[in-house]
């Protein structure tokens, strides 16, 4: 690779240089023997390696396991190896083309990060979005949590020893992606929010396809509670396994499904609507214990709140506009541009330079289905970010897992990283 | 989330920290509080202990270069009980990329520092495992930085493509 010329050069004074690689520790081996007690130093415990590729992962999440037996002593997880730069090639962009990016962070819920990053910088520019918007916003958002949850409980399944969940719920899924490649034309990097709206109506016979969805649904999670609910194996593998209590919970930042397993009521649909989630009236599911077996009842117990909000949603779906008015954020429609100079030179400045945003700094939080997901951006002023921050829920519910798996044994290890539901293009980022 | 709280926010917390806090901005409602680093800590833990911010939701590093004091460090906290959010910001100067860890405060700071350590070269005083995160262990330099630039590829049209081609790295046929 060409060495890229480096834009500007930093100033050195001649007696208080600091450089990057001056502030740069090395790792020294004592550094790494903190990490596991000292009975693995002298041979009384066995060190393992779990990952980067192994199956019940969930990618590339790699764990240094600690062992005594079959008892793991301590347990360190090592991260980074999907990481993308995501952060930094959203500097180079503007915040039209940077909605692309938010797609590739979360892969199995891209229409949550697409919504977060759009409510950002909607909350930076100052702009409203239509009502419509809002409420199609809300039910893909909805439809994309089960996809997420959908994911999660097949994998977490397998991962347990469950083989026919996984093909059930994938089999559930595919109808999933199918709305999304109606309403965006691609079953996984949708794209389809933009700032003040959305890219395109959605097609006619997309409430038909949803409304199928709300029909078969139901007798689906049947078919998957009589499955695991009340299994003898499930619950043995799952109940009191993994347990972080309340105080933990929160101290470690966890949010979503794995804190209200805890029995933390903080849900940020609840707390700090957005996108008019106040208008739908849903409940918000809560474990007691914080074990694995509650986690899993948090997700499935949102399936029927997901299903009962997009239920609303598309009864009370208005019609109107579904992209803002400002044209200083949002294209004029095509046949605008024939006639009218102004609109042919907004179009031409949007895609040429993209909007200014004004300078300042905010923090928009989504509730994904991992947990709460929000976009901090910096901006300076023009039109790019002058940084771009996501909070990723997995990184922070990850954080939790020595202290879940402190005592566990090595074959619940996979069942707890399951519980936790973690996607490792969100860690990484 | 009621207004009038965010506003007032800053006022209370002005007043029971007095000089601790340098400055409170407003803007789109969200309340940033502005404070050095050697009073960081006592200002999070008056935020945790008496204001009830349990929870450190995000902790992140911002590079304001070419302005100085260079580096911005972000605490985002987050009030179960009284479900508010505010922003709690640490200017650090170019010479001085250190600051000290908020893990003894709130557990959560332990990954999100070392991120920071990372992707920017801020080393934090008292970190108990302050090591590489994101990138492997051998890398030189902190990419996030603005040194770095970020490299994008020109669009290759007739008159400029053999100029691409040239500069491109991989070996042509």
């Amino acid at each position: 690779m060409t060495v890229a010329e480096p834009q500007f050069q930093i100033e050195e004074s001649p007696q208080n240089t600091v450089t990057a690689s001056d502030t740069q520790l090395d790792i020294t081996l004592d550094q790494l023997k903190k990490l596991v007690s000292p009975r693995a130093l002298t041979g009384d415990t066995m060190l393992l390696n779990m990952g980067p590729q192994h199956p019940s992962t969930h990618g590339v999440l790699r764990l240094l396991l600690e062992l005594d037996g079959e008892t793991v002593i301590s347990c360190v997880p090592d991260i980074g190896f999907l990481h993308t730069g995501i952060e930094k090639t959203h500097e180079g962009k503007n915040y039209t083309k940077g909605i692309v990016l938010t797609d590739r962070i979360d892969y199995l819920a891209p229409l949550i990060c697409n919504l977060a990053y759009v409510g950002a910088v909607e909350k930076l520019v100052g702009v409203d979005v239509p009502i419509r918007a809002q409420y199609i916003r809300v039910i893909l958002a909805e439809l994309t949590r089960m996809n997420s949850h959908l994911v999660w409980l097949g994998t977490h399944a397998l991962d347990i020893g469950a083989m026919s969940m996984f093909l059930y719920t994938f089999r559930e899924r595919e109808m999933l992606l199918d709305i999304f490649e109606l309403v965006s034309g691609a079953r996984m990097m949708t794209s389809y929010f933009r700032v003040g709206g959305l890219w395109r109506d959605v097609p006619d016979h997309f409430v038909d396809a949803v409304r199928n969805i709300l029909k078969v649904f139901p007798q689906r999670l049947l078919d998957y509670e009589k499955l695991l609910r009340e299994n003898p194996l499930w619950k043995e593998r799952t109940v009191g396994v993994g347990v972080i209590g309340r105080e933990d919970a929160i101290a470690y930042g966890m949010t979503g499904p794995s804190l209200r397993g805890s029995g933390v009521n903080y849900d940020v649909r609840k707390a700090m609507p957005y996108s008019s989630y106040d208008h739908f009236d849903f409940s918000v599911p809560l474990g007691s214990t914080g074990d694995v077996y509650d986690r899993y009842r948090c997700r499935m117990d949102e399936f029927y709140q997901s299903l009962k909000i997009i239920e609303q949603a598309l009864d009370r779906l208005p019609n109107g506009p579904i992209v803002t008015d400002n044209r200083k954020v949002a294209p004029p429609p095509k046949h605008e541009i024939a006639y009218s100079m102004e609109s042919l030179i907004h179009h031409f400045k949007l895609w040429t330079e993209g909007f200014h945003a004004p300078e300042g700094e905010v923090y928009h939080a989504v509730e994904s289905g991992k947990g709460e997901f929000g976009v901090f951006i910096s901006s300076d002023g023009g039109p790019k970010p002058r940084r771009v921050h996501f909070r990723a829920p997995s990184l922070c519910n990850l954080q939790a897992l020595p202290h879940m798996s402190k005592g566990a044994l090595i074959a619940d290890i996979v069942g707890i990283v399951g519980s936790v539901d973690i996607v490792l293009g969100e860690v990484d980022r | 989330m009621d207004q009038s709280v965010t506003t007032n926010l800053g006022s209370t917390v002005l007043a029971a920290l007095g000089d601790a806090v340098n400055d409170v901005r407003i803007f789109r409602d969200e309340v940033t509080l502005i404070t050095t680093k050697e009073r960081v800590l006592e200002v999070l833990q008056h935020l945790r202990d008496v204001q009830h911010f349990e929870m450190l939701t995000d902790e992140t590093c911002v590079d304001y270069y070419p302005r100085e004091p260079r580096f911005g460090i972000l605490y985002q906290l987050y009030s179960l009980s009284r479900n508010i959010r505010v922003r709690v910001k640490v200017m650090l100067g170019e010479y001085e990329r250190t600051i000290p860890t908020a893990c003894g405060v709130y557990t959560a700071a332990n990954w999100l520092e070392r991120e920071i350590y990372d992707l920017f070269g801020i080393t934090f005083d008292g970190h108990p495992d302050l090591r590489r995160i994101m990138m492997p262990p051998g890398w030189e330099g902190h990419p996030l930085l603005k040194e770095n630039p970020v490299k994008v590829e020109e669009v290759a049209f007739s008159f400029n493509r053999n100029r691409i081609d040239a500069e491109k790295p991989y070996a042509r046929e």
